[in-house]
C-alpha cells in the first residue's frame, strides 16, 4: 500500500472515532449512518458483486433483531412470562449491569450466526431463481417474517418487544452504540476489502458477469452463492441485534421487518454510490442519509415524495452511481488501461 | 488411438422437434475431430447434450470411459471436458486478466483455497496465454469493451487457461476477420499439440475444418448423415446435396 493510501485510510479512521465528540448532537443521527453503511455493503455482496438483487435482506435485520433480544432475555427470564407481562404492563423485569451486557453480547453474536444458517438455508431455495424473479422471491421472505413474526404471541406478537435501557449515563449509551455500529461497519470494511481481493471475489464477480459461463467452466457456482449471502446475512443480523438493544422497544413491521423503509434504503444507496466497488456502498450511504435528513427536516410532509422523486432520479439518469461516473470518466484510476508488450514476454510452455 | 468422448445412439427433442436422433459417433484422444452440417442439424444439440447443459431423451455419453450423460454441467466441466460458445461468453466486467485467472482449473482447487489470492506462477501462467492469443497489450481492459473477434480469442485463452483433457468448440472462427482466421488455426492445431488437448469443433468454414480435422462427422436434420477424412467428406454427395439444400 503507498504511503498516500495509509493516510488516507488513517484520517478515515480518525474522522470514524473522533465523530460523535466533535458533533456530539447528532451521535444517534452518526450510529444510524453506520447502520446504512453496513447495510449497503452487505447488500453489495450479493447486488453489486454477485448480481442477485435481493430485496429481502432487511429479513435478516428484523430476525436478528427478535434473536438478539430472545437470547438476552432468555438467558435470565422465561420469555413468554416477559412478553406476556410487557403485554399487560404489569410486572417490572429487572436486569444486572453483567446481565445485560452478557445478553448483549452473546444476543448480537447469536444473531448473526443464525442468520447466516437462515441464510443458507434460503438461499438454497432461492437461488434458483434469477433476476427479477429473485428478487421478488426474496421480498417475499421478508414480507412473510414480518407476518410471521407479528403474530407469534410468543415473542410479543404485534407489539414488539421491550429491552431494558443501557445501564449507564444516557449520553455515554449513545457513545456506546456508536461505536457498536462503527466497529462493526470497519471490521466489515477491512473484510471485505479482503475478500474482494482473492479468489472467491473473482469467482462471484464470474457468477454476476454471465453465471452460466461460470458454471461451463466448473466454477462451483452454488457454494459461493450461498457462503456469500450467509457471510452478508451474518452482518446484518448482527447490526439487527445492536439496533434491537439501541432502540430498546421494536416491533415487527415498522422497526423490525420495516421492507419499504431500511429494505429499499439499502438498495438505494449502493446505486447511488455505484454497484459492485468497495466504496460505492460507503459513498453512496453518506449521500443518501445526508439527503434523507434534509427533506426530513425542511420538506416535512413531502419527504416521501422527495425520497421517490430521488429514487426516480438515480435508476433513470445515474444507474452506475458516483464510482460507475467516476470510472467512466477517469478509467486509469481504476487500472484500465493498454499496456504496451515488454518486450520479454516470450511463448507460452517455457 | 482410444476414444476420449463417445456418444451411443443419443436421442434429444424439444416439444415436438426432433433435435437429435439416435447419434453415435466417437472422437479421438489426442486428436481433432470436426463436426458439420447445416444450419439447424443439431450440432449445437448435440454439444450441449455432451457438457450435460441439458439431459438427453435416450442414449449414452461417456467421457474417458466414465457415463456422463447424468452429470450436471459443472461437474463435467470439473472431469476436464469444456465447451465455449456459439454466442461467445466472457466475464464482461471484469478485465482480461481477471477473466484468465478465475479460469484456472477449479477441479484442483478446494474451497479454503478460493480464500487464497494467485500467486505468481498463474499471473505469468494468464500473460503468456493472453499473449499467445494476441490480446497481452488489452489485458487491463474490461473484457467486455473488446471486439467481439477478441473476445471469441480471450474465450478460447480462457479456455485453455483450464487446462482441459477435451475441449469442444462451437465456431470458433466465425465472426473473426479473415486474415485471423489463419493465426487462429494456427493456435488450436498447436493447441492440440502443445497441450496434448483433444478437440472437437462445430465449423461451418469448410477450409478451416478441412484444414484441421483429422476425421469429420455431419448432421443432417438431427442425424448422422455421413462420417470419415475430410476428403471423403467433401466428395460425399449426400454431404454436399445437404449443403446445398436438396436434401
Amino acid at each position: 500500500m503507498s504511503a498516500k493510501k495509509v493516510i488516507f485510510y488513517i484520517a478515515i479512521l480518525a474522522i470514524s472515532l473522533t465523530a460523535p465528540f466533535l458533533l456530539p448532537d447528532f451521535r444517534t443521527q452518526l450510529a444510524t449512518l453506520w447502520l446504512m453503511i453496513i447495510v449497503a455493503l452487505t447488500w453489495d455482496m450479493t447486488g453489486g458483486q454477485m448480481g442477485y438483487n435481493s430485496l429481502g435482506n432487511i429479513f435478516f435485520y428484523g430476525t436478528g433483531m427478535y434473536v438478539a433480544a430472545v437470547i438476552a432475555i432468555a438467558l435470565v427470564y422465561d420469555v413468554s412470562d416477559y412478553t406476556d407481562a410487557a403485554a399487560a404492563g404489569g410486572e417490572i423485569f429487572k436486569f444486572t449491569d453483567t446481565q445485560y451486557f452478557t445478553g448483549m453480547l452473546l444476543g448480537i453474536i447469536g444473531a448473526g450466526l443464525f442468520c447466516a444458517v437462515t441464510a443458507v438455508i434460503i438461499g438454497y431455495l432461492t437461488f434458483g431463481l434469477r433476476g427479477p424473479y429473485f428478487a421478488i422471491g426474496t421480498l417475499g421472505v421478508a414480507i412473510a417474517g414480518g407476518e410471521l413474526v407479528s403474530n407469534w404471541e410468543w415473542v410479543g406478537g404485534g407489539q414488539g418487544i421491550t429491552l431494558p435501557v443501557y445501564p449507564g449515563d444516557f449520553n455515554v449509551g449513545k457513545l456506546y452504540f456508536y461505536y457498536l455500529f462503527a466497529g462493526t461497519g470497519i471490521v466489515l470494511f477491512i473484510f471485505l476489502k479482503w475478500l474482494y481481493s482473492t479468489r472467491f471475489g473473482e469467482a462471484i464477480n464470474a457468477i454476476r458477469d454471465d453465471e452460466e459461463k461460470a458454471e461451463a467452466m466448473g466454477l462451483h457456482t452454488l457454494r459461493y452463492k450461498l457462503t456469500t449471502w450467509g457471510m452478508a446475512a451474518f452482518f446484518v443480523g448482527m447490526v439487527g441485534g445492536i439496533s434491537a438493544f439501541q432502540l430498546i422497544h421494536f416491533e415487527p413491521l415498522e422497526t423490525a421487518y420495516q421492507t419499504i423503509n431500511l429494505g429499499i434504503f439499502m438498495v438505494v444507496c449502493v446505486l447511488l454510490g455505484g454497484k459492485g466497488t468497495l466504496w460505492g456502498p460507503v459513498i453512496g450511504a453518506i449521500l443518501f442519509h445526508v439527503i434523507k435528513e434534509v427533506t426530513w427536516n425542511y420538506f416535512l410532509g413531502w419527504q416521501w415524495v422527495a425520497l421517490g422523486a430521488l429514487i426516480v432520479v438515480i435508476v433513470v439518469f445515474f444507474q452506475d452511481g458516483v464510482m460507475g461516473w467516476l470510472m467512466h470518466r477517469k478509467p486509469e484510476w481504476f487500472g484500465i488501461r493498454v499496456e504496451e508488450k515488454e518486450p520479454a514476454v516470450a511463448g507460452v510452455n517455457q | 488411438m482410444s476414444a476420449i468422448i463417445e456418444v451411443q445412439d443419443v436421442s434429444k427433442s424439444f416439444g415436438g422437434v426432433v433435435a437429435n436422433k439416435d447419434i453415435s459417433l466417437s472422437v479421438e484422444k489426442g486428436r481433432i475431430t470436426g463436426l458439420i452440417g447445416p444450419n439447424g442439424s443439431g450440432k449445437t444439440t448435440l454439444f450441449n447434450s455432451i457438457v450435460g447443459y441439458h439431459p438427453i431423451d435416450a442414449g449414452s455419453i461417456k467421457f474417458e470411459g466414465k457415463e456422463i450423460s447424468k452429470l450436471p454441467v459443472q461437474n463435467i466441466a470439473r472431469l476436464g471436458l469444456l465447451r465455449t460458445f456459439q454466442q461467445t461468453r466472457i466475464y464482461g466486467a471484469m478485465n482480461c486478466v481477471d477473466n484468465m485467472l478465475i479460469s484456472l482449473p477449479h477441479r484442483k482447487m478446494g474451497f479454503a483455497e478460493a480464500f487464497g489470492r494467485h500467486g505468481k506462477k498463474d499471473y505469468n501462467r494468464a500473460d503468456q496465454l493472453l499473449d499467445f492469443v494476441g490480446l497481452y497489450e488489452k489485458r487491463f481492459l474490461r473484457a467486455g469493451s473488446l471486439s467481439f473477434g477478441q473476445q471469441k480469442l480471450l474465450e478460447f485463452a480462457m479456455a485453455l487457461m483450464n487446462e482441459p483433457t477435451g475441449l469442444l468448440l462451437d465456431e470458433p472462427t466465425a465472426g473473426i476477420n479473415p486474415t485471423l482466421i489463419n493465426g487462429l488455426i494456427d493456435r488450436l492445431k498447436r493447441a492440440n499439440t502443445e497441450f496434448g488437448i483433444t478437440l472437437f469443433i462445430i465449423e461451418h468454414n469448410m477450409r478451416v475444418i478441412m484444414n484441421m480435422a483429422e476425421k469429420i462427422y455431419c448432421l443432417a436434420h438431427g442425424q448422422l448423415l455421413a462420417e470419415g477424412t475430410p476428403d471423403k467428406i467433401q466428395n460425399d454427395q449426400r454431404v454436399i446435396d445437404a449443403y446445398l439444400g436438396a436434401h
